[in-house]
């Protein structure tokens, strides 16, 4: 099997810091990959390179077979690697449909029509469960309920690859399990790289982890090798509960 | 005349206007340093000073110098009290927001200078110089006047270099400019500091007005020439450096000087335009400044 | 929500234009001038609105858009003997790549910067005006002969300066110009647009070139704008340089803010309570400025949604 995505030598560099050193990644089509990693390991400077909200310093990203490296962020959501935001970014004056029908009528660009815009929305926002609140200002729903939005924001996107950026961050307990089984039926159908704090979460969800640390990719495996190794546990598990 | 005394003439001309000039982009380059407001009004500040002090020595007579020294005293304090309660009535309930305070600056622009031509007239009136001496230089005579203009401005220059450099005053405002929140953490007034620094910006523009009065005469329209100036030079010398905005001065009145020598002051004006628009569009932290924060 | 009501905001539209038609026929001869150049003005205004509400990009120098359609309507039909509709679309087309420069070099600023570098780029426009007095009749301007504004269709001809004809044509522009504004807002593009507005790294990330999207919006403003000069150098015979002057950019943000910005009627609204306090005024005292003054600094403080984006907020959801 080919792989959906792979790095090489992918670096990047903030004055003398050299945030992301020199990584090479591979992600396999419909695994569920985690990105763990202490603070300022570099996560969110990889994804975000992934992504194309930052360019690198060097290296190349290969998407689906082809060279993504100099294409800018919305060529690559074109492409299909959507991108939810760590820090909630929606269009808080907007309404929670017109927050979806945004990404949603890219995708329907040849089914042209306002019906078809309409499906995909409605679509997107059950599979997370916010149809009921269409209506509604973006801004008006819950911490919690703009989470969902985020994420209802890129599957209007149907893309190939979802990142997701510490998606568990401030919600509380109930909702984490409902995500849990959000994340997994988002799954079915996409490639889902998650980047996550919470363990309990990423063990529960990744088929296989990455651990970044100063940089670099320290370890990778599946969850219970990830455990067992000792690196990691010395860089990460130790210090963290 | 032979070129060489043509030149020397055109470049002590370009020094009144640079030394004029820099005072005048100071005091925009230091609210929008600081503040983070851009006046568009700076030119009817400007403005206002001049006719005030056509207003002062009308009033006072005597002798041309005593009216002067009044006026330049007088007229930018009251223009920095008028700038003051604009700031307290306008720029600081908008929480200066700056897309708000540059349509709100607009605004007193067009009520500045309605009001100068409601009650001062459309007519432009002349100051006397407060003295008249005439430095013969062996090609030509030049106005003593003028020079003392360009030594008060190096003066005022200096004074306020010194005050933003090596005074607390100094110091809070550049805390300010830094960093406003963290100010105001650490016991700053910043309420009060942006208050003062609007008032010090349109008393330097006033205090430049004062010197050019006697010069250049009275009326209601003439900010516009200057706040476009002034704008060409902050812009150039990059945002809120002081340095930068003196160096820029001298570069654009010593060359608007020399260059309408050459050519039609229209073409001249569209040329420095033009230049200074790519200047913003393609380097936006100046010729001379070092990257915005 | 632009989702809702589609019925009821074609039937307001509808009715506006119906209105303005019936009024023709009722106003005395003075207001009826007034509001034919009213009509012209606001289509100036919706440019303005399309880039400045929907997109949140604030220019201040869109005096320079339609004083180009202006002069390039007016300077063909006076140097170069162009027919009527040849001169107005030719007014336009200068507008739109005028527009597609100006985007290209003004959009690389952001905030402050895109105002200042607008203002700037609008006063070298001005001042080029001034330069080649000899064929723009530099701040004289220059009087469009009657003669040269009839138009032709074979046998029958309509002299523009005929009130009834000038009233209708400027009619007709504004209710396309206000149909193609409603049906922009209602697409996928004015959705794309008013998300720009409001958080244009979201939208690069939800896949739009953003950068594109903005410099179609300023060529669409800068064509509005420029057709709204065009048609008033043609209707009312008079090509001047005050047109081109700061003054003229900062007025339609004046009317757009009154109005109501990101309103399709806002520009109207606006333009027409603006104009007309200014005329009334301007019988008191030669200082209007100083209601344009006032107007401005009590808008930003008091009623930033202006009048239809207040109605909105409180009352009337649906208006678009």
């Amino acid at each position: 099997m080919t792989p959906l995505l792979t790095t090489k030598g992918l670096s990047r560099d903030f004055g003398g810091l050299r945030a992301v050193d020199n990584v090479d990644f591979t992600l396999m089509p419909g695994e569920i990959r985690a990105v763990i990693g202490p603070n300022g390991a570099g996560k969110t400077t990889f994804v975000s390179l992934l992504s194309g909200r930052i360019r690198p310093s060097g290296g190349m990203i290969v998407f689906d077979g082809a060279d993504i490296t100099e294409l800018p962020e919305y060529a690559r959501v074109r492409k299909g690697i959507a991108y939810t935001f760590q820090i909630t970014s929606i269009y808080a004056n907007l309404s929670v449909y017109a927050n979806v029908a945004l990404p949603a009528q890219l995708t329907q660009r040849h089914g042209h029509s306002p019906s078809a815009v309409q499906g995909a929305v409605m679509d997107a926002l059950e599979r997370v469960g916010l149809a009921d609140q269409a209506a509604m200002l973006a801004g008006q729903l819950s911490y919690g309920h703009q989470r969902l939005l985020e994420v209802a924001m890129g599957l209007a996107l149907k893309p190939r690859l979802l990142i997701l950026d510490e998606p568990t961050q401030g919600l509380a307990d109930s909702e984490i399990d409902n995500f849990i089984a959000l994340v997994r039926e988002i799954a079915a159908s996409a490639t889902v790289l998650l980047i996550e704090h919470n363990m309990p979460v990423v063990m529960q969800l990744a088929d296989r982890i990455t651990v970044f640390n100063m940089g670099s990719i320290l370890a990778e495996g599946t969850p219970e090798a990830v455990r067992q190794n000792a690196a990691v546990q010395e860089a990460y598990l130790g210090s963290a509960p | 005349m032979h070129f060489g005394p043509h030149l020397l003439l055109a470049a002590l001309e370009g020094l009144v206007t640079s030394a004029v000039l820099a005072l005048t982009a100071l005091g925009l380059s230091l609210v929008f340093g600081v503040m983070r407001v851009v006046n568009v009004a700076h030119g009817e500040f400007f403005m206002l000073g001049a006719v005030l002090a056509w207003a002062i020595t009308t009033a006072i007579g005597g002798h041309p110098a005593l009216g002067f020294l009044a006026a330049l005293v007088i007229s930018p304090l009251i223009v920095g009290g008028i700038a003051l309660v604009a700031e307290r009535l306008v720029l600081r309930r908008l929480d200066y927001n700056p897309e708000a305070t540059i349509v709100a600056t607009i605004g007193m622009l067009y009520i500045i200078q309605q009001l100068a031509l409601t009650f001062y007239g459309p007519e432009a009136r002349p100051v006397e110089p407060p003295f008249t001496y005439r430095i013969l230089l062996p090609w030509f005579g030049y106005s003593g006047y003028k020079l003392s203009v360009i030594a008060t401005s190096a003066l005022l220059l200096v004074a306020t270099w010194l005050v933003l450099t090596r005074t607390r005053i100094g110091l809070v405002m550049r805390a300010t400019q830094y960093d406003s929140e963290t100010a105001q953490a650490f016991g700053i007034p910043v309420d009060r500091v942006y208050g003062g620094v609007f008032a010090l910006g349109a008393v330097l523009a006033a205090i430049a007005a004062v010197l050019i009065v006697p010069i250049s005469q009275a009326h209601y329209l003439m900010g516009q020439d200057p706040l476009l100036l002034s704008f060409i030079v902050v812009i150039i010398g990059g945002l809120g450096s002081l340095r930068g905005t003196i160096v820029a001065a001298l570069l654009i009145g010593m060359s608007d000087g020399i260059i309408s020598m050459f050519f039609s002051p229209t073409l001249a004006k569209i040329i420095a335009t033009l230049l200074v628009a790519m200047v913003l569009v393609f380097r936006p932290q100046g010729l001379f400044g070092t990257a915005a924060r | 929500m632009s989702e809702a009501s589609p019925v009821k905001a074609y039937a307001l539209h509808a009715g506006v234009i119906a209105f303005l038609f019936v009024l023709s026929f009722v106003l005395p001869a003075y207001y009826h001038g007034l509001l034919a150049r009213i009509l012209v003005l606001a289509v100036f205004a919706m440019g303005y609105n399309m880039l400045f509400g929907y997109v949140g990009l604030l220019s201040l120098g869109h005096a320079m858009f339609f004083s180009v359609g202006l002069y390039g309507a007016g300077l063909a039909v006076i140097h170069l003997g162009w027919s009527v509709p040849l001169a107005f679309l030719g007014g336009i087309a200068c507008g739109a790549a005028l527009a597609v420069v100006i985007g290209l070099l003004a959009l690389r600023t952001t905030g402050v910067a895109f105002m200042i570098v607008t203002m700037m780029f609008a006063q070298v426009f001005y001042l080029v005006i001034l330069y080649f007095a000899s064929w723009t009749g530099g701040d004289q301007g220059m009087v469009v002969p009657q003669p040269a504004r009839v138009l032709t269709f074979g046998a029958t001809s309509l002299d523009l300066t005929d009130p009834t004809v000038r009233y209708m044509t400027a009619l007709v522009l504004f209710s396309v110009v206000l149909l193609i504004t409603l049906a922009i807002v209602r697409s996928r593009y004015g959705r794309v647009l008013v998300a720009i507005r409001e958080n244009e790294e979201r939208t690069r990330m939800l896949g739009y070139n953003t950068f594109s999207n903005k410099l179609a919006a300023i060529v669409v403003s800068g064509a509005i704008c420029a057709a709204s000069g065009a048609a008033y150098a043609l209707l009312f015979g008079y090509v001047g340089s005050s047109f081109a002057s700061v003054q003229y950019s900062i007025l339609p943000l004046l009317w757009v803010l009154l109005g109501g910005a990101a309103t399709t009627l806002g520009p109207l609204i606006g333009t027409l309570f603006m104009y007309y306090v200014t005329d009334v005024t301007s019988a008191y005292t030669s200082a209007y400025l100083l209601i344009v003054g006032i107007a401005l600094i009590a808008l930003v403080l008091f009623f930033p949604k202006g009048i239809l984006g207040s109605l909105r907020q409180r009352w009337l959801g649906w208006l678009p």
